[in-house]
């Protein structure tokens, strides 16, 4: 039976000693007329049979083993070592639960600690927790900070419009219960234009570092502008960007968000990703979700312990500032084993590889005939092209004649981007496949039938 | 820094192992990168970082740094995981590969739905098969967690209550046994909590319950089986009630693994409830996460589902199969997260119900409860049991010895023993912990669930150790006062960690001594049960610390 040991003579020991007959009497106390129900599953499979149709399902994508990838927003096909992998099948590490017992925990507790420290070292902030669910959520419960910070005496949060589309819906989603108004992001409102909004009811103006649009946007004066206004900046960032460009810290930001997807963790078709967050020592205290600190034991020994642990909900009930209990903390052991290893020389290569391969990348697609890329301020990793036809048609073209799973169609969040394309470029894009993409772009009037697949 | 932290450098124990940080030299690296294979861009100088703090090692110093910090875990691999409310059964292997596939694992979340087919199809089919075993109308694989799938099903009651014109309703009925997320998540939906307490068997009561319903409940959060462990009987009429006042009936899925084939949520009337495909469906904690909480619901909240969900677009024919799509329904509370879910988690539990089935899954169901009511019936006797009857998957008991014996002069140790004695002795025979001190109405509670993946020999060894300790409790309280002795660090000082807030090694900003001491030969905490635990010599332990102020622990 499947994964449960028990034998024939096991059940009937067991009963014996429980004082009843059969299995079933142990649910006399459901209602009789709902008892039992047949539940339209289909007849349970043997071990291989189920890998051959999770093998068969698997096949049946496109993946980015298989085609060459420039599709980013938000998710981003990045070298992951195979020594991360290898961590996180310790069965000490997934088999666990979360860290309450620290005496049987202090492998997790200190992995996590020093994933804290990571993303302190990386964000430039002060304090890190031990995660959120993915970089929208962690966006959220920036918002949420925010609110409790100012006590609901501040109610307005400014989004930029290029912030990541999904994040400012998922924000929304979060707080439609609440008294929080989101405002700033119907339009094409510059990092200025944010600027203007700031009023005595701002909480929280938030920006992205790249941009949605892989840009650099000039934040100087931006955080003293927040500040000046009694707000608090929150910047959303791209963690492998801080590899090589000023931390956020730097730049004044009071909560540092973001995807960790990036940091060892594989596409896996949206999720489980790491929603990181940092911020500095006067907020700590308000933050959600969990966090390690520093210890000792009763020998005087250092240990390691979740700490802040009245903020939560178990202990504050309707009172705690969220109801999180999970955090993604075998994700949060994959960024942290990531970082051990690339180090600090590994990420900024990583970093400088991403940035020489989309300039390349950027220059070649827009020496073609009807491409132009946007180039008014310095991008990262991504960038923007205008097209001359719609971007669906063009990924259509990329994808069957030429094996390239193609950019991202920004019109689908703003129509007035009609024709461009977001393209994003890792340091797993060879020139080969760059190359091949700007020769498929320059012939989308005229596929050709080219089989390129690496 | 304080004179404390000079005192854990001079003359106390080295730690466990070195920080990651601490093993560092400049100019090493575990990264094996290639140089770039286009012409170098100019790099824009002024908007870069001068320094950037990560660790310098080789990849031998990370594998070996990681491989010992495992060893001071405790794991569902390594031994018996009694933890009540969390159902911490065994986590297949075969599902870990199945996510690991490269079909699975290098799908972007954004290519064309007509490139991914196979993942939509896996999710449409476990929407599906969620919904069957709940009995409810739809499902949507969205929520993250268990505590998300809450918020998605207290924000649909408050959004089908607006739709209805009906925004008065703005209250959430939670008894007093729930789990902590229910009163948390009721207010980060904007609602107020009402409490309503539980009668002397375990169930809640009714004639409070009809007190406070009214024309301002929007619904009622309850847990079935129970905190306590047990079916509430009177479930048909608290659902009656609750709908007799307009309101809506949600299900925390918590405990989904007392109810597989046994009885569908959808069946006894509920409007709404989560799962934890990380408790039930036996997708690993992972220390903490990443969880998955599908939402189920019946037909009056399926235009509210949060989304996208996974939709039939085109019924295909005999020659080609069905085409799926994501689709946002039609009065959607929105997205919860980036993206359709924690896809990996969802690749793992439907590798679980393929393999099991239908029967199977009441097989596990039936060998969950048999194991919970077999170490039930073998404690009993022993630790007292506030609800005396069949339970469901966990139950609980009380962990307080002695109380009489209680020391009323200064100079003398208490021969009191608490839960937290109890749980921290438990360690030493090799054993995690039960959940103690939750369910919060049962004082010193010890909530215990053993899973169906666990054999009659791990039971009948768990019971052996918990009469053991009750034995030592009575002969050397200041054995269990002490405990745990063998596990890689001591009880801990949370305490100090929450008041000197020291939360992350980057040199300049917490000045932490350098560790020049290398690890320490500590053992693992593989312990097997031990049948014979040696006595510790008292002369040998630190004077008693003051109790950590330990709180409950919730699920996850």
């Amino acid at each position: 039976m499947t994964y449960i040991p028990h034998t024939d003579a096991d059940r009937e020991a067991m009963l014996k000693v429980i004082g009843v007959d059969s299995l079933a009497e142990l649910f006399d106390a459901v209602p009789a007329e709902h008892r039992f129900p047949a539940l339209g599953l289909p007849e349970g499979m043997s071990e291989m049979e189920v890998a051959w149709e999770l093998g068969g399902l698997a096949n049946s994508n496109v993946a980015a083993h298989h085609f060459a990838i420039f599709l980013g927003a938000g998710a981003y096909n990045h070298f992951i070592p195979s020594v991360v992998n290898h961590v996180l099948l310790r069965g000490e590490f997934y088999t666990a639960y979360t860290p309450y017992q620290p005496e049987l925990s202090q492998g997790t507790l200190q992995a996590i600690y020093e994933y804290q420290s990571m993303m302190c070292a990386l964000t430039g902030m002060e304090a890190a927790n031990a995660s959120h669910y993915d970089g929208a959520t962690s966006l959220a419960e920036a918002v949420t900070v925010a609110r409790v910070h100012y006590r609901g005496k501040r109610t307005k949060v400014i989004l930029s419009p290029s912030v990541n589309p999904e994040y400012r819906a998922v924000a929304r989603t979060y707080h439609q219960g609440s008294d929080m108004k989101f405002v700033g992001d119907k339009g094409n409102a510059t990092i200025p234009d944010l600027i203007d909004m700031l009023d005595e009811d701002t909480a929280l103006l938030v920006v992205s570092y790249p941009n949605f649009f892989g840009q650099i946007d000039e934040l100087g004066g931006l955080a003293q502008a927040v500040h000046e206004a009694g707000a608090l900046l929150c910047m959303v960032v791209d963690p492998i960007a801080l590899g090589l460009f000023k931390t956020p810290g730097e730049l004044g930001a009071d909560i540092v968000v973001g995807e960790g997807q990036p940091l060892g963790i594989p596409l896996s078709f949206g999720g489980p990703y790491l929603g990181f967050f940092a911020t500095n020592q006067t907020l700590v205290r308000k933050i959600a979700g969990r966090i390690v600190g520093e210890t000792i034991d009763k020998n005087g020994r250092r240990a390691f312990v979740m700490t802040l642990r009245p903020r939560e909900q178990d202990i504050r009930r309707e009172k705690a500032t969220s109801n999180i209990c999970t955090n993604q903390g075998l994700m949060a052991l994959a960024a942290c084993v990531y970082m051990s290893v690339m180090g600090k020389t590994g990420l900024r290569k990583v970093a400088e590889l991403c940035y020489h391969k989309a300039h390349y990348a950027a220059e070649q697609i827009n020496k073609l005939d009807g491409f132009s890329v946007d180039t008014s301020k310095p991008f990262f990793k991504e960038f923007v092209v205008t097209c001359p036809k719609p971007v669906a048609e063009l990924n259509d073209v990329l994808l069957d004649h030429w094996g390239i799973i193609g950019g991202y169609d920004l019109s689908q969040h703003y129509p007035d981007r009609a024709n461009q394309m977001l393209l994003a470029v890792t340091e797993m894009n060879t020139k080969d496949e760059i190359d091949t993409l700007a020769e498929a772009l320059s012939q989308h009037d005229t596929p050709h039938h080219h089989d390129h697949a690496h | 820094m304080t004179d404390e932290t000079t005192t854990t450098t001079n003359g106390a124990p080295p730690p466990l192992e070195p920080l990651i940080y601490d093993l560092s030299s400049p100019g090493r690296t575990g990264a094996i990168l290639p140089d770039p294979d286009v012409p170098e861009a100019t790099l824009p100088d002024s908007l870069l970082r001068d320094r950037l703090d990560l660790p310098e090692v080789s990849e031998i110093d990370v594998v070996r740094h990681f491989l010992r910090l495992s060893r001071f875990n405790y794991s569902i691999d390594q031994g018996f995981y009694p933890l009540g409310s969390c159902t911490m059964k065994y986590n297949p292997k075969l599902n870990e590969d199945m996510a690991r596939l490269p079909g699975f694992a290098q799908v972007h979340p954004l290519q064309d739905p007509s490139t991914n087919q196979g993942a939509l199809a896996l999710m449409h089919e476990l929407q599906n098969w969620l919904a069957a075993i709940s009995g409810m109308a739809g499902v949507s694989l969205q929520p993250a967690a268990g505590a998300q799938g809450e918020f998605a099903g207290i924000l649909m009651i408050r959004a089908y209550h607006l739709a209805n014109g009906d925004p008065g309703r703005n209250v959430i009925i939670v008894p007093d046994s729930a789990h902590g997320t229910n009163p948390a998540t009721t207010a980060m939906a904007g609602l107020k909590v009402v409490e309503v307490p539980s009668d002397a068997n375990g169930d809640v009561d009714l004639d409070k319950l009809r007190e406070v319903c009214g024309d301002t409940i929007a619904g009622m959060m309850i847990t079935v089986p129970n905190t306590l462990g047990v079916f509430e009987r009177n479930i048909e009429a608290i659902i009656e009630t609750i709908h007799g006042c307009g309101g809506l009936m949600y299900m925390d899925g918590a405990n989904m693994n007392a109810m597989m084939g046994i009885a569908r949520p959808g069946d006894l009337g509920f409007d709404v409830m989560h799962y934890n495909l990380h408790k039930t469906f036996s997708t690993p904690h992972g220390g903490g996460g990443p969880g998955s909480g599908p939402v189920a619901v019946g037909e009056k909240l399926l235009p509210f589902l949060p989304g996208p969900v996974v939709s039939v677009v085109d019924e295909g024919s005999e020659d080609e199969p069905p085409l799926y799509g994501l689709t946002m329904p039609e009065k959607s509370i929105g997205r919860l997260k980036a993206f359709y879910g924690n896809f990996g988690m969802l690749v793992r539990a439907f590798a679980y119900i393929a393999i099991h089935g239908a029967a199977g899954l009441k097989d596990v169901t039936q060998h969950a409860v048999l194991n919970a009511n077999y170490i039930r019936a073998r404690l009993k006797g022993t630790y007292p049991m506030p609800i005396d009857r069949i339970c469901g998957h966990e139950f609980v008991c009380q962990g307080h010895f002695g109380a009489d014996e209680k020391a009323g002069e200064s100079g003398t140790e208490s021969h009191e023993i608490h839960a937290l004695d109890i749980a921290k002795r438990l360690m030493d025979y090799g054993f995690h912990p039960p959940t103690n001190y939750f369910p919060l109405i049962v004082p010193e509670a010890l909530l215990i669930e053993p899973t169906e993946t666990e054999s009659k020999e791990s039971c009948d060894a768990f019971v052996e150790a918990m009469l053991a300790i009750a034995k030592e409790a009575g002969e050397n309280a200041d054995l269990l006062h002490n405990a745990p002795l063998t596990t890689p660090v001591g009880r801990v000082d949370e305490v100090r960690a929450a008041k000197q807030l020291v939360l992350c090694c980057k040199p300049d900003i917490a000045d932490v001594p350098s560790v020049d001491v290398p690890s320490v030969d500590v053992p693992p905490v593989v312990e097997p049960p031990a049948a014979d635990l040696p006595t510790p010599d008292d002369s040998s332990l630190p004077a008693k610390q003051a109790e950590p102020d330990e709180g409950p622990e919730p699920k996850s």
